[in-house]
């Protein structure tokens, strides 16, 4: 079993960092809705409160490492151009989906949607954890800033899906190969 | 918009809203200036060329990078001017989604070809 040095990045990139961070989503948005309507503030463990702060920080770090990896370290493996006359596109994803009526659209659409909107969900997501690392239980107070941080929160739900939506469907069709090869494991003979 | 000074609510004295709509409204304008970023380089070859900060990655890197200067420097000119006071928190907030809002339309593709 073997798997690419480019392959590995784009795990790392899509089910490490941008997966985790989907799937961290449902714990956060029902501490912060928790923490909005928990009566009276001071019923709230502290110690809760506190588990939640490194929760959200932990997603701030997860949605920028997503991106970052993304933007920098796989991106640069998808738009890379071929040499003229190359007829295998398969190390050039980006030309490849380009390349057939039936697949540019991963492109036009896809990742030309993803590549801006992802970035919506760690600028969303650091300025909630701030607010709530700032205001804490205190929050309850403020319900202007609750209804804003919950609404920012969800959009930085939607931007990651939009993005992991795509990056998995483009991956799929045309997926970002090359690199230094690993071996996992070795496999019985037969 | 409308300032006060420092508030108190039931309860005992709590933080005043300002920190954090300051917070909202840079991240609003972080997004919509991303959004304006990318149609910009995508309609004109002239700003597209001048975001090119890292040649791998093309102009995303520079829209991206210069939208989040935009956002961290609003960020920090609007923590510094509300940190201690009560805001119009509720129109912030409006403005603030609003942004966000149009930030989402304006990334989708056949929204961005009709500029």
């Amino acid at each position: 079993m073997e798997i690419t040095s480019r392959a590995l990045w784009t795990l790392v990139h899509g089910m490490g960092f941008g997966a985790l961070y989907l799937v961290a989503f449902s714990g956060a948005l029902v501490e912060l809705y928790r923490f909005s309507t928990v009566s009276p503030a001071s019923e709230i463990d502290p110690g809760r409160e506190r588990f939640v702060k490194i929760y959200l920080l932990t997603m701030v770090v997860l949605a920028w490492a997503a991106v970052l990896t993304g933007a920098y370290v796989i991106y640069p493996w998808y738009r890379a151009v071929p040499p003229s006359g190359t007829a295998d596109l398969s190390m050039y994803p980006q030309r490849l989906l380009m390349a057939g009526p039936a697949t540019s659209g991963w492109h036009s659409l896809g990742m030309e949607w993803k590549e801006h909107v992802a970035w919506f969900a760690p600028i969303s997501m650091t300025m909630v954890a701030f607010v709530f690392i700032r205001y804490g239980r205190d929050l309850k107070r403020h319900r202007q800033l609750r209804a804003a941080v919950l609404s920012f929160a969800v959009a930085s739900l939607v931007s990651a899906g939009i993005a992991g939506f795509w990056g998995a469907m483009i991956n799929k069709y045309a997926p970002v190969q090359g690199g230094s090869t690993i071996q996992l494991s070795r496999g019985d003979e037969k | 918009m409308k300032m006060q000074n420092s508030t108190a609510s039931s309860g005992g004295p709590a933080l005043t809203d300002g920190s954090g709509a300051a917070a909202i409204l840079a991240a609003g304008i972080g997004c919509f200036a991303l959004s304006v970023l990318a149609i910009a380089g995508d309609k004109w070859a002239a700003i597209k060329n001048s975001l090119v900060f890292y040649r791998p990655t093309g102009p995303l890197s520079g829209v991206t990078t210069t939208a989040i200067l935009i956002w961290l420097m609003v960020w920090g000119i609007l923590e510094w001017r509300w940190r201690n006071r009560s805001v119009a928190a509720g129109r912030i907030n409006a403005a603030a989604l609003a942004l966000l809002f149009l930030s989402l339309v304006l990334t989708f593709p056949p929204v961005v070809d009709l500029f």
